[in-house]
Protein backbone atom coordinates (compact mmCIF):
# COMPACT_ATOMS: atom_id res chain seq x y z
CA UNK A 1 0.00 0.00 0.00
CA UNK A 2 1.42 3.38 -0.91
CA UNK A 3 1.76 6.78 0.64
CA UNK A 4 -1.67 8.38 0.47
CA UNK A 5 -2.62 11.63 -1.20
CA UNK A 6 -3.63 14.31 1.28
CA UNK A 7 -6.73 16.45 1.62
CA UNK A 8 -5.99 19.75 3.36
CA UNK A 9 -8.69 22.24 4.36
CA UNK A 10 -7.36 25.78 4.37
CA UNK A 11 -8.35 28.40 6.90
CA UNK A 12 -7.74 31.83 5.36
CA UNK A 13 -7.79 34.19 8.32
CA UNK A 14 -8.68 37.87 8.30
CA UNK A 15 -9.29 39.76 11.55
CA UNK A 16 -9.55 36.51 13.48
CA UNK A 17 -12.24 35.00 11.26
CA UNK A 18 -12.08 32.43 8.49
CA UNK A 19 -12.82 34.11 5.18
CA UNK A 20 -12.96 33.06 1.57
CA UNK A 21 -12.56 35.25 -1.47
CA UNK A 22 -12.69 34.88 -5.20
CA UNK A 23 -9.35 35.35 -6.98
CA UNK A 24 -8.01 36.79 -3.72
CA UNK A 25 -10.63 39.57 -3.37
CA UNK A 26 -14.26 39.96 -2.24
CA UNK A 27 -13.70 38.24 1.08
CA UNK A 28 -16.71 36.61 2.70
CA UNK A 29 -17.01 35.31 6.23
CA UNK A 30 -16.79 31.54 6.55
CA UNK A 31 -16.70 30.93 10.28
CA UNK A 32 -14.71 30.62 13.46
CA UNK A 33 -11.23 29.12 13.00
CA UNK A 34 -11.18 27.26 16.30
CA UNK A 35 -14.51 25.57 15.65
CA UNK A 36 -13.66 24.77 12.04
CA UNK A 37 -10.28 23.29 13.03
CA UNK A 38 -11.93 20.96 15.50
CA UNK A 39 -14.55 19.97 12.94
CA UNK A 40 -11.98 19.17 10.22
CA UNK A 41 -9.81 17.15 12.56
CA UNK A 42 -12.81 14.99 13.45
CA UNK A 43 -13.93 14.76 9.84
CA UNK A 44 -10.72 13.14 8.68
CA UNK A 45 -8.66 16.00 7.24
CA UNK A 46 -5.07 14.90 6.68
CA UNK A 47 -3.59 18.24 7.61
CA UNK A 48 -4.71 21.75 8.32
CA UNK A 49 -3.42 25.04 6.95
CA UNK A 50 -3.87 28.33 8.81
CA UNK A 51 -3.09 31.32 6.63
CA UNK A 52 -3.25 34.88 7.92
CA UNK A 53 -3.94 36.42 4.54
CA UNK A 54 -3.57 40.08 5.46
CA UNK A 55 -0.54 39.91 7.78
CA UNK A 56 2.00 40.54 5.00
CA UNK A 57 0.15 43.30 3.20
CA UNK A 58 -0.64 45.07 6.47
CA UNK A 59 2.96 44.59 7.63
CA UNK A 60 1.96 43.11 10.94
CA UNK A 61 2.62 39.87 12.74
CA UNK A 62 0.38 36.87 12.75
CA UNK A 63 -2.07 36.36 15.59
CA UNK A 64 -0.09 34.01 17.85
CA UNK A 65 -2.88 33.55 20.33
CA UNK A 66 -5.32 32.45 17.64
CA UNK A 67 -2.73 30.10 16.14
CA UNK A 68 -2.32 28.48 19.53
CA UNK A 69 -6.04 28.11 20.21
CA UNK A 70 -6.67 26.72 16.73
CA UNK A 71 -3.72 24.31 16.93
CA UNK A 72 -4.96 23.01 20.26
CA UNK A 73 -7.96 21.54 18.47
CA UNK A 74 -6.04 19.30 16.09
CA UNK A 75 -4.04 16.10 16.37
CA UNK A 76 -2.95 16.20 12.75
CA UNK A 77 -0.17 18.24 11.12
CA UNK A 78 -0.77 21.95 11.40
CA UNK A 79 0.86 24.43 9.04
CA UNK A 80 0.79 28.16 9.68
CA UNK A 81 1.65 31.04 7.36
CA UNK A 82 1.14 34.74 6.81
CA UNK A 83 3.56 37.55 7.45
CA UNK A 84 6.43 35.41 8.74
CA UNK A 85 9.59 37.45 8.16
CA UNK A 86 12.26 36.30 10.59
CA UNK A 87 13.67 33.18 12.23
CA UNK A 88 12.23 34.52 15.45
CA UNK A 89 8.75 34.68 13.86
CA UNK A 90 9.07 31.02 12.84
CA UNK A 91 10.27 29.98 16.26
CA UNK A 92 7.29 31.69 17.92
CA UNK A 93 4.81 30.03 15.60
CA UNK A 94 6.33 26.60 16.15
CA UNK A 95 6.25 27.17 19.87
CA UNK A 96 2.57 28.08 19.59
CA UNK A 97 1.94 24.62 18.17
CA UNK A 98 2.56 24.72 14.42
CA UNK A 99 4.39 21.78 12.86
CA UNK A 100 5.34 23.56 9.68
CA UNK A 101 5.42 27.13 8.49
CA UNK A 102 4.45 28.49 5.13
CA UNK A 103 6.68 31.25 3.75
CA UNK A 104 5.75 33.44 0.83
CA UNK A 105 6.41 37.19 0.61
CA UNK A 106 9.50 37.19 2.84
CA UNK A 107 11.01 34.30 0.86
CA UNK A 108 10.58 36.17 -2.43
CA UNK A 109 12.13 39.31 -0.99
CA UNK A 110 15.02 37.42 0.58
CA UNK A 111 15.43 33.90 -0.82
CA UNK A 112 18.24 33.20 1.65
CA UNK A 113 15.54 33.16 4.34
CA UNK A 114 14.41 29.75 3.04
CA UNK A 115 17.91 28.31 3.34
CA UNK A 116 18.42 29.74 6.78
CA UNK A 117 15.06 28.50 8.03
CA UNK A 118 15.57 25.02 6.55
CA UNK A 119 18.95 24.76 8.18
CA UNK A 120 17.65 25.70 11.60
CA UNK A 121 14.27 23.95 11.63
CA UNK A 122 14.80 21.26 8.99
CA UNK A 123 13.36 21.13 5.47
CA UNK A 124 10.35 19.15 6.68
CA UNK A 125 9.24 22.26 8.52
CA UNK A 126 9.44 24.70 5.63
CA UNK A 127 6.63 24.96 3.11
CA UNK A 128 7.06 27.65 0.50
CA UNK A 129 3.81 29.02 -0.76
CA UNK A 130 3.69 30.48 -4.27
CA UNK A 131 0.81 32.53 -5.61
CA UNK A 132 0.89 32.37 -9.39
CA UNK A 133 -1.13 34.02 -12.11
CA UNK A 134 -1.13 33.35 -15.84
CA UNK A 135 0.26 36.12 -18.03
CA UNK A 136 -0.89 35.92 -21.64
CA UNK A 137 1.84 36.51 -24.18
CA UNK A 138 1.11 38.73 -27.17
CA UNK A 139 3.22 38.36 -30.29
CA UNK A 140 5.12 41.50 -29.27
CA UNK A 141 6.66 40.17 -26.06
CA UNK A 142 7.45 36.59 -27.09
CA UNK A 143 11.13 37.00 -26.43
CA UNK A 144 10.84 37.16 -22.65
CA UNK A 145 12.82 34.53 -20.81
CA UNK A 146 9.98 32.66 -19.14
CA UNK A 147 8.66 29.12 -19.08
CA UNK A 148 6.07 29.47 -21.81
CA UNK A 149 3.11 27.11 -22.11
CA UNK A 150 0.39 26.99 -24.72
CA UNK A 151 -3.17 25.91 -24.05
CA UNK A 152 -5.90 26.25 -26.69
CA UNK A 153 -3.62 28.40 -28.85
CA UNK A 154 -2.97 30.88 -26.07
CA UNK A 155 0.62 31.25 -24.90
CA UNK A 156 1.30 32.27 -21.35
CA UNK A 157 3.63 32.04 -18.38
CA UNK A 158 2.98 32.10 -14.64
CA UNK A 159 3.93 35.18 -12.68
CA UNK A 160 4.63 35.12 -8.94
CA UNK A 161 2.58 37.52 -6.80
CA UNK A 162 3.33 38.54 -3.22
CA UNK A 163 1.58 40.40 -0.38
CA UNK A 164 -1.44 38.14 -0.49
CA UNK A 165 -1.79 38.41 -4.26
CA UNK A 166 -1.56 42.19 -4.33
CA UNK A 167 1.89 42.70 -5.82
CA UNK A 168 3.22 41.21 -9.08
CA UNK A 169 6.95 40.42 -9.13
CA UNK A 170 7.77 39.68 -12.81
CA UNK A 171 9.24 36.41 -11.52
CA UNK A 172 8.50 33.15 -13.30
CA UNK A 173 6.69 30.78 -10.91
CA UNK A 174 8.24 27.59 -12.32
CA UNK A 175 11.77 28.94 -12.08
CA UNK A 176 11.10 30.31 -8.63
CA UNK A 177 9.82 26.89 -7.51
CA UNK A 178 13.00 25.23 -8.76
CA UNK A 179 15.05 27.71 -6.81
CA UNK A 180 12.91 27.20 -3.72
CA UNK A 181 13.62 23.46 -3.84
CA UNK A 182 17.37 24.06 -4.13
CA UNK A 183 17.23 26.42 -1.15
CA UNK A 184 15.87 23.62 1.01
CA UNK A 185 12.08 23.91 1.13
CA UNK A 186 10.37 20.65 2.09
CA UNK A 187 7.12 21.21 0.19
CA UNK A 188 5.62 23.68 -2.21
CA UNK A 189 2.10 25.02 -1.93
CA UNK A 190 1.09 26.35 -5.31
CA UNK A 191 -1.99 28.53 -5.57
CA UNK A 192 -3.45 29.46 -8.91
CA UNK A 193 -4.79 32.99 -8.54
CA UNK A 194 -6.77 32.57 -11.76
CA UNK A 195 -8.63 29.57 -10.38
CA UNK A 196 -8.89 30.57 -6.71
CA UNK A 197 -12.48 30.68 -5.49
CA UNK A 198 -13.84 30.22 -9.02
CA UNK A 199 -14.63 26.55 -8.28
CA UNK A 200 -14.09 25.36 -11.84
CA UNK A 201 -11.09 23.15 -11.14
CA UNK A 202 -7.42 23.53 -10.29
CA UNK A 203 -4.76 24.80 -12.70
CA UNK A 204 -3.79 21.26 -13.75
CA UNK A 205 -1.06 22.43 -16.13
CA UNK A 206 0.63 24.44 -13.38
CA UNK A 207 0.50 21.64 -10.84
CA UNK A 208 1.71 19.00 -13.29
CA UNK A 209 4.58 21.15 -14.54
CA UNK A 210 5.83 21.61 -10.98
CA UNK A 211 5.31 18.01 -9.97
CA UNK A 212 7.23 16.72 -13.01
CA UNK A 213 10.02 19.17 -12.48
CA UNK A 214 10.58 18.92 -8.72
CA UNK A 215 11.49 16.22 -6.24
CA UNK A 216 9.59 17.66 -3.30
CA UNK A 217 5.85 17.25 -2.67
CA UNK A 218 3.44 19.66 -4.35
CA UNK A 219 0.29 20.87 -2.64
CA UNK A 220 -2.20 22.17 -5.20
CA UNK A 221 -4.48 25.04 -4.29
CA UNK A 222 -7.13 27.15 -5.93
CA UNK A 223 -10.19 26.03 -7.85
CA UNK A 224 -11.72 23.03 -6.07
CA UNK A 225 -15.47 23.08 -6.71
CA UNK A 226 -16.41 19.42 -6.73
CA UNK A 227 -14.93 15.95 -6.10
CA UNK A 228 -13.98 15.47 -9.75
CA UNK A 229 -11.71 18.50 -9.58
CA UNK A 230 -9.84 16.89 -6.72
CA UNK A 231 -9.50 13.57 -8.56
CA UNK A 232 -8.21 15.48 -11.59
CA UNK A 233 -5.56 17.39 -9.66
CA UNK A 234 -4.22 14.11 -8.29
CA UNK A 235 -4.45 12.08 -11.50
CA UNK A 236 -3.73 14.65 -14.18
CA UNK A 237 -2.00 17.28 -12.07
CA UNK A 238 0.13 14.72 -10.18
CA UNK A 239 -0.30 16.69 -6.97
CA UNK A 240 0.70 15.09 -3.67
CA UNK A 241 -1.92 16.99 -1.71
CA UNK A 242 -5.01 19.00 -2.55
CA UNK A 243 -5.98 22.10 -0.64
CA UNK A 244 -9.55 23.32 -0.59
CA UNK A 245 -11.49 25.93 1.32
CA UNK A 246 -14.97 26.97 0.32
CA UNK A 247 -16.28 23.51 -0.59
CA UNK A 248 -15.52 22.45 2.98
CA UNK A 249 -16.33 25.68 4.83
CA UNK A 250 -19.76 25.98 3.28
CA UNK A 251 -20.30 22.24 3.72
CA UNK A 252 -20.90 21.64 0.04
CA UNK A 253 -18.97 18.36 0.27
CA UNK A 254 -17.67 16.52 3.30
CA UNK A 255 -14.07 15.38 3.49
CA UNK A 256 -15.31 11.82 3.78
CA UNK A 257 -17.33 12.08 0.59
CA UNK A 258 -14.33 13.51 -1.28
CA UNK A 259 -12.08 10.75 0.04
CA UNK A 260 -14.54 8.00 -0.86
CA UNK A 261 -14.81 9.44 -4.35
CA UNK A 262 -11.01 9.53 -4.70
CA UNK A 263 -10.70 5.91 -3.52
CA UNK A 264 -13.33 4.87 -6.06
CA UNK A 265 -11.11 6.49 -8.66
CA UNK A 266 -8.05 4.55 -7.58
CA UNK A 267 -6.37 7.26 -5.51
CA UNK A 268 -4.87 6.08 -2.21
CA UNK A 269 -6.45 7.91 0.73
CA UNK A 270 -6.32 7.61 4.47
CA UNK A 271 -9.64 6.61 5.95
CA UNK A 272 -10.21 5.99 9.62
CA UNK B 1 6.22 11.46 43.35
CA UNK B 2 3.30 10.28 41.29
CA UNK B 3 3.53 8.76 37.87
CA UNK B 4 4.79 11.26 35.34
CA UNK B 5 6.27 11.47 31.89
CA UNK B 6 9.34 13.54 31.03
CA UNK B 7 9.40 15.08 27.58
CA UNK B 8 13.01 15.97 26.88
CA UNK B 9 13.50 19.55 25.76
CA UNK B 10 16.77 19.78 23.87
CA UNK B 11 15.88 22.58 21.47
CA UNK B 12 14.92 20.25 18.64
CA UNK B 13 11.44 21.01 17.52
CA UNK B 14 7.88 20.72 18.47
CA UNK B 15 7.21 19.62 22.03
CA UNK B 16 3.79 21.15 22.19
CA UNK B 17 2.10 18.53 20.05
CA UNK B 18 3.36 15.75 22.34
CA UNK B 19 2.31 17.59 25.49
CA UNK B 20 -1.10 18.29 23.95
CA UNK B 21 -1.75 14.53 23.67
CA UNK B 22 -0.66 13.90 27.25
CA UNK B 23 -2.97 16.66 28.40
CA UNK B 24 -5.77 15.11 26.42
CA UNK B 25 -5.03 11.74 28.07
CA UNK B 26 -4.90 13.43 31.45
CA UNK B 27 -1.39 12.27 32.30
CA UNK B 28 1.10 14.27 34.31
CA UNK B 29 4.14 15.39 32.38
CA UNK B 30 7.11 17.71 32.49
CA UNK B 31 8.83 19.34 29.57
CA UNK B 32 12.37 19.36 30.86
CA UNK B 33 16.07 19.26 30.29
CA UNK B 34 16.79 18.69 33.97
CA UNK B 35 18.71 15.44 34.55
CA UNK B 36 17.02 14.68 37.82
CA UNK B 37 13.52 15.16 36.42
CA UNK B 38 14.39 12.85 33.57
CA UNK B 39 16.01 10.22 35.78
CA UNK B 40 12.97 10.10 38.10
CA UNK B 41 10.31 9.91 35.39
CA UNK B 42 8.27 6.76 34.77
CA UNK B 43 8.39 7.27 31.03
CA UNK B 44 10.81 9.43 29.07
CA UNK B 45 9.97 10.76 25.61
CA UNK B 46 12.63 11.95 23.20
CA UNK B 47 10.83 13.78 20.41
CA UNK B 48 12.58 15.83 17.82
CA UNK B 49 12.74 17.12 14.31
CA UNK B 50 15.75 18.61 12.60
CA UNK B 51 19.29 17.57 11.87
CA UNK B 52 20.95 14.52 13.47
CA UNK B 53 24.26 16.27 14.03
CA UNK B 54 22.70 19.28 15.80
CA UNK B 55 20.59 17.00 17.95
CA UNK B 56 23.58 15.02 19.23
CA UNK B 57 25.46 18.26 19.78
CA UNK B 58 22.58 19.64 21.85
CA UNK B 59 22.26 16.47 23.92
CA UNK B 60 25.98 16.63 24.68
CA UNK B 61 25.96 20.32 25.46
CA UNK B 62 22.97 19.91 27.79
CA UNK B 63 24.66 16.93 29.47
CA UNK B 64 21.75 14.62 28.72
CA UNK B 65 23.59 11.64 27.23
CA UNK B 66 24.57 10.25 30.60
CA UNK B 67 21.05 10.37 32.00
CA UNK B 68 19.70 8.74 28.84
CA UNK B 69 22.19 5.90 29.28
CA UNK B 70 21.15 5.64 32.89
CA UNK B 71 17.43 5.27 32.18
CA UNK B 72 18.06 2.75 29.41
CA UNK B 73 20.06 0.56 31.77
CA UNK B 74 17.70 0.93 34.73
CA UNK B 75 14.68 -0.16 32.72
CA UNK B 76 12.65 3.08 32.42
CA UNK B 77 10.72 3.24 29.19
CA UNK B 78 12.41 5.50 26.66
CA UNK B 79 10.17 6.43 23.73
CA UNK B 80 11.77 8.08 20.69
CA UNK B 81 9.83 9.84 17.96
CA UNK B 82 11.09 10.52 14.41
CA UNK B 83 14.54 12.04 14.89
CA UNK B 84 14.36 10.50 18.38
CA UNK B 85 14.27 7.06 16.75
CA UNK B 86 17.24 7.87 14.57
CA UNK B 87 19.29 9.17 17.51
CA UNK B 88 18.99 5.79 19.25
CA UNK B 89 21.08 4.15 16.54
CA UNK B 90 24.81 3.59 16.49
CA UNK B 91 25.52 5.90 13.58
CA UNK B 92 23.91 8.11 10.99
CA UNK B 93 24.92 9.01 7.47
CA UNK B 94 22.98 12.26 7.43
CA UNK B 95 25.35 14.79 5.82
CA UNK B 96 28.51 12.90 6.70
CA UNK B 97 28.91 10.27 9.36
CA UNK B 98 27.90 10.87 12.96
CA UNK B 99 27.82 8.77 16.09
CA UNK B 100 24.44 8.26 17.68
CA UNK B 101 23.40 7.18 21.17
CA UNK B 102 24.04 3.53 20.30
CA UNK B 103 21.07 2.03 22.14
CA UNK B 104 20.28 0.00 19.01
CA UNK B 105 22.85 -1.52 16.67
CA UNK B 106 22.41 -0.29 13.14
CA UNK B 107 22.57 2.79 11.01
CA UNK B 108 20.52 5.68 9.64
CA UNK B 109 20.67 6.26 5.88
CA UNK B 110 19.07 8.63 3.35
CA UNK B 111 16.31 7.57 0.97
CA UNK B 112 17.77 6.66 -2.40
CA UNK B 113 16.40 9.15 -4.94
CA UNK B 114 16.56 6.40 -7.60
CA UNK B 115 14.15 4.27 -5.61
CA UNK B 116 11.72 6.94 -4.43
CA UNK B 117 10.54 9.84 -6.52
CA UNK B 118 10.16 12.41 -3.81
CA UNK B 119 12.12 13.16 -0.66
CA UNK B 120 11.17 13.88 2.11
CA UNK B 121 8.68 11.07 2.60
CA UNK B 122 5.79 13.27 3.74
CA UNK B 123 2.26 12.21 4.54
CA UNK B 124 0.16 9.33 5.78
CA UNK B 125 1.42 5.83 5.19
CA UNK B 126 0.59 2.35 6.46
CA UNK B 127 2.38 0.60 9.25
CA UNK B 128 2.46 -3.15 8.92
CA UNK B 129 2.51 -4.70 12.39
CA UNK B 130 4.96 -7.59 12.60
CA UNK B 131 3.14 -8.86 15.68
CA UNK B 132 -0.45 -7.64 15.91
CA UNK B 133 -0.72 -8.94 19.47
CA UNK B 134 1.86 -6.51 20.75
CA UNK B 135 0.52 -4.19 23.44
CA UNK B 136 1.52 -1.18 21.34
CA UNK B 137 -1.18 -2.05 18.82
CA UNK B 138 -4.15 -2.56 21.15
CA UNK B 139 -7.20 -1.06 19.50
CA UNK B 140 -5.38 -0.19 16.28
CA UNK B 141 -6.04 -2.09 13.05
CA UNK B 142 -3.06 -3.58 11.26
CA UNK B 143 -1.84 -1.40 8.38
CA UNK B 144 -3.30 1.69 10.05
CA UNK B 145 -2.14 5.05 8.74
CA UNK B 146 0.34 7.24 10.56
CA UNK B 147 1.89 10.58 9.65
CA UNK B 148 5.50 10.57 8.43
CA UNK B 149 7.89 13.32 7.51
CA UNK B 150 11.55 12.35 7.13
CA UNK B 151 14.37 12.08 4.61
CA UNK B 152 16.36 9.35 6.39
CA UNK B 153 15.46 5.96 7.82
CA UNK B 154 17.03 3.46 10.17
CA UNK B 155 18.28 -0.04 9.41
CA UNK B 156 18.60 -2.12 12.60
CA UNK B 157 21.20 -4.90 12.45
CA UNK B 158 18.91 -7.28 14.28
CA UNK B 159 15.69 -7.69 12.29
CA UNK B 160 13.87 -9.03 15.35
CA UNK B 161 13.94 -5.51 16.81
CA UNK B 162 11.61 -4.32 14.04
CA UNK B 163 7.96 -4.44 15.12
CA UNK B 164 6.47 -2.29 12.37
CA UNK B 165 7.42 -1.72 8.74
CA UNK B 166 6.39 0.79 6.10
CA UNK B 167 6.70 0.70 2.34
CA UNK B 168 7.59 3.91 0.54
CA UNK B 169 7.62 3.14 -3.17
CA UNK B 170 10.50 0.69 -3.63
CA UNK B 171 11.90 1.09 -0.14
CA UNK B 172 10.64 -0.83 2.86
CA UNK B 173 11.90 0.49 6.16
CA UNK B 174 11.54 -0.05 9.91
CA UNK B 175 8.85 2.33 11.14
CA UNK B 176 8.72 0.98 14.71
CA UNK B 177 11.67 -0.52 16.55
CA UNK B 178 11.87 -1.88 20.05
CA UNK B 179 14.67 -3.20 22.20
CA UNK B 180 13.76 -4.05 25.78
CA UNK B 181 12.67 -0.73 27.34
CA UNK B 182 13.51 1.37 24.27
CA UNK B 183 10.68 1.94 21.79
CA UNK B 184 10.78 4.28 18.82
CA UNK B 185 8.58 5.27 15.89
CA UNK B 186 9.73 6.89 12.69
CA UNK B 187 6.27 8.40 12.26
CA UNK B 188 4.75 11.08 14.47
CA UNK B 189 2.09 9.47 16.69
CA UNK B 190 1.40 12.94 18.12
CA UNK B 191 0.30 14.03 14.62
CA UNK B 192 -1.50 10.85 13.61
CA UNK B 193 -5.03 11.50 14.82
CA UNK B 194 -6.80 8.88 16.89
CA UNK B 195 -4.44 5.99 16.03
CA UNK B 196 -1.54 8.08 17.23
CA UNK B 197 -3.32 8.95 20.47
CA UNK B 198 -3.95 5.22 20.95
CA UNK B 199 -0.19 4.48 20.69
CA UNK B 200 0.48 6.87 23.59
CA UNK B 201 -2.40 5.38 25.52
CA UNK B 202 -1.12 1.83 25.01
CA UNK B 203 2.39 2.74 26.12
CA UNK B 204 1.14 4.54 29.21
CA UNK B 205 -1.24 1.76 30.20
CA UNK B 206 1.43 -0.90 29.78
CA UNK B 207 4.10 0.97 31.72
CA UNK B 208 1.84 2.23 34.47
CA UNK B 209 1.39 -1.31 35.78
Amino acid sequence: MPLTKRIIPCLDINNGRVVKGTQFINLKDAGNPIELAKFYDKEGADELLFLDITASSNKRNILIDLVEKTGDQVFIPFTVGGGLRTIKDIREILRAGADKVSLNTAAVKKPRFIKEAAKIFGSQCIVVSIDAKRVIINSSNKKIKKEIKTEQDISFWWEVYINGGRTPTKMDAIKWAEKVEKLGAGEILITSMDKDGVKKGYDIELTRTLSDRLNIPIIASGGAGNPTHIVDVFKKGKADAALAASIFHYKEYSIKLIKDFCIKNGIPMRVN
Amino acid sequence: MNFYIAIIDFNMGNLKSVSKILQYLNVQYLITSNQKDIANANIVILPGVGAFKDAIKNLKKMKLIEVLNEIVSNGTLLFGICLGLQLFFKKSFENGKHDGLNFIEGKVVPFDIDKVKKVPHVGWNNVNFINSNHYLFNGIPNNAYFYFVHSYYAIPEKKELIIGTTQYEKTEFASIVMKNNVIATQFHPEKSGKNGIQIFKNIIEHWKK
